[in-house]
């Protein structure tokens, strides 16, 4: 894991996985969403909103995948000091708190038509706001916080991260716990409940929107280094 | 209810949002890597 402490042998890596991941996600995402909106059949109780399916689901999915990621870079700062594990915890969180955005956003406009409401107080929605709201606070304590010319998180900041996992467990069993608005869980382990006529396309957007977020959180690596290039570059001119 | 405006409001958010982080991340890096070479050759 060390190995890629340094950071000219991750860009080296980073540069080509960039585009790798780039170009292939936008294709799957763009190719599931058409099939999602023009080839799968309408729902027989909830007609055509159930085509939201295929951007909502990947967005809650990103949302949460996020903050684990956040939660796992913490581990790996504080206990192995690795200085990308820092950046990576700073480029995971704008992307996590878009696509979390996205989820609510989404999520609400379906339930307008479907349950007659915009909002509900209830586990799941209020959960995933919370979510929202913990990003919020991740990025403007990393902002806030010394990030020691690194680039990175503080440590406080990563403990931030670390603590606000605990919502992640809560977001996924909140279905189950308490009585929601909010179908319970669709997919499992075991299979899914959704019909495969309308289901196929979900794998396409799931796979697609998972490429572009790892494509994006390289992206903002790439750029905190640089910028920790430059930083480095002007404290030696300025020493002499 | 004509179900083809929440869908289409829906997706029009997510291409909005992906659009704007992707263009925000992808101009960044372009100039913090331009900045840091030109940094390196002077």
């Amino acid at each position: 894991m060390h190995r890629f402490a340094n950071p000219s042998r991750f860009l080296k890596i980073a540069r080509p996985l960039t585009g790798w991941l780039f170009w292939p996600g936008l294709v799957l995402l763009v190719a599931g969403a058409l099939c999602g909106l023009l080839v799968t059949p309408a729902d027989y109780l909830q007609g055509d909103t159930v085509r939201i399916l295929y951007i909502h689901v990947p967005a809650a999915w990103l949302g949460m995948a996020g903050w684990s990621g956040i939660a796992v870079a913490a581990i790996v700062q504080l206990v192995w000091r690795h200085p990308l594990a820092a950046i990576a915890g700073r480029a995971v969180a704008a992307p996590g708190a878009l696509f979390t955005a996205i989820c609510l956003a989404t999520g609400s406009i379906w339930g307008r038509p479907t349950w007659g409401t915009w909002w509900e107080w209830d586990g799941r929605m209020t959960s995933m706001l919370v979510l929202l709201f913990l990003y919020l606070g991740y990025i403007a304590l990393a902002n806030a916080s010394p990030r020691d010319g690194q680039g990175g998180v503080s440590p406080v900041t990563a403990i931030f991260g670390l603590v606000g996992a605990i919502n992640i467990p809560i977001i996924n069993r909140s279905v189950v716990w308490w009585n929601s608005l909010h179908q319970g869980p669709s997919i499992t382990m075991r299979g899914s409940s959704i019909d495969g006529s309308i289901l196929w396309p979900l794998g396409f957007t799931l796979l697609g929107f998972s490429l572009w977020f790892g494509a994006i959180v390289l992206m903002r690596m790439r750029t905190i280094l640089a910028r920790n290039k430059v930083e480095a570059r002007l404290q030696r001119l300025a020493r002499g | 209810m004509n179900h083809w405006a929440f869908v289409i409001a829906a997706y029009a958010v997510t291409f909005v949002g992906t659009a704007a982080v992707s263009w925000v991340s992808w101009r960044g890096m372009r100039r913090a890597e331009a900045e840091a070479e030109r940094a390196g050759r002077a």
